[in-house]
């Protein structure tokens, strides 16, 4: 029976066909899906900020991408994934409440994303799709029979990348 | 600076006196405006694990209405009233004397009225806390989205993720007499604001 796993907020969980791995209302947080296609593992990150340097040690590394990324990919390998067949795809980073002078903080869905990238080609991984930024959040998952990334939102719709 | 992941009963106390004052003078504002009676609850005070806090408002993916205030002051945090989306609808019929059941989306002009009652309720709550604490704090102008409740409190918690992995959440329930209005006041002290109001209130 396929399973449908849930993934926290500041969390990661990596899995194998016919799972789907799934993480419910991001808003700027971002949801780093990485996947390899022929032998069907994958994992599912779900980071709330771009990088651990301002961090206490006794943070939880699954918090940033810079930390949360290369602790997934570790997992995702011993699952039996490929490095070289690895591809990534991303979505979230929005901002949900518009100010006139939006801070640095109120900012961070767009440098979350940026983050998430620049990690993703430090660790030489194909970033396939994204559906980043907007106003709105989502619901991502990821089939990983298909390696189909779904995002829902409430008003937008649902869509495949 | 005190640590947040250590309150002590009388720190609790505190917390929970505050919240209660502060709530009690928003809901009483609150009743005014809509003429009805407002019940609230004892408010909760708890340090609450990061990924937890959406399920205080029935979990990251339920549909919810924020009204988001930074605030400003000695103490800084974030307001945020969360309603869920068949609440704020209730709430703007009786705020627009529509019958009920007859908002089924919201315009303009219902999000401008539910932006009004975020910035009375803060206004009421920090007024109280300014009585109890002498800490004067002022709300920014208030923000709103109808969204995902996870995604919607990411705002708040994401300040506090760069601090810590917890949230030291002071909530109240209000739920008006007839049960269809029922909205979840969130005060969210910054990391650093804790020992400040601790000291004003003279407890350690």
């Amino acid at each position: 029976m396929p399973e449908l796993i849930r993934v926290g907020m500041a969390d990661y969980k990596v899995g194998r066909a016919p799972d789907t791995l799934i993480s419910y209302g991001l808003g700027s947080c971002i949801g780093i899906s990485l996947y390899d296609p022929q032998a069907k593992v994958g994992g599912l990150l779900h980071i709330m900020l771009p990088d651990s340097t301002q961090a206490r040690p006794t943070d939880n590394p699954a918090k940033f991408a810079d930390t949360g990324l290369p602790l997934m990919l570790g997992d995702v390998l011993q699952l039996g994934a490929s490095r070289s067949r690895l591809v990534a795809k991303i979505a979230g980073g929005s901002q949900m409440f518009a100010f006139a002078n939006a801070t640095d903080i109120m900012r961070v869905g767009a440098r979350n994303a940026e983050a998430a990238k620049k990690v993703l080609r430090s660790l030489n991984i194909r970033l396939i799709a994204e559906d980043t930024g907007g106003t709105y959040g989502r619901t991502v998952q990821i089939n990983l029979e298909t390696g189909i990334y779904t995002v829902k939102t409430i008003d937008k719709g649902e869509k495949e990348i | 600076m005190s640590d947040e992941f250590s309150l002590n009963d009388v720190q609790l106390d505190a917390l929970r006196e505050i919240g209660n004052v502060g709530a009690g003078n928003s809901a009483t504002a609150l009743s005014q405006v809509i003429n009805r009676r407002i019940d609230m609850n004892v408010p909760k005070v708890s340090l609450v694990p990061l990924d937890m806090v959406p399920d205080l408002v029935g979990g990251p993916d339920a549909i919810v209405v924020g009204v988001f205030l930074r605030v400003y002051g000695k103490a800084p945090g974030n307001i945020l009233f969360l309603l869920p989306q068949q609440s704020a609808y209730y709430l703007v019929d009786t705020l627009m004397g529509k019958p009920h059941g007859a908002t089924n989306k919201l315009d303009f002009m219902d999000e401008s009225a539910l932006m009004e009652i975020g910035n009375i309720l803060a206004g009421a709550y920090l007024n109280a806390f300014y009585t109890f604490t002498n800490i004067s704090m002022l709300p920014s102008i208030p923000a709103l989205a109808m969204d995902m409740a996870g995604a919607i409190l990411n705002v708040v918690l994401v300040q506090l993720g760069t601090m810590g992995d917890q949230a030291l959440v002071i909530e109240t329930e209000f739920l008006s007499e007839d049960d269809g209005i029922n909205g979840h006041f969130f005060l969210v002290p910054d990391p650093g604001s804790l020992e400040t109001i601790m000291n004003a209130v003279g407890v350690e």
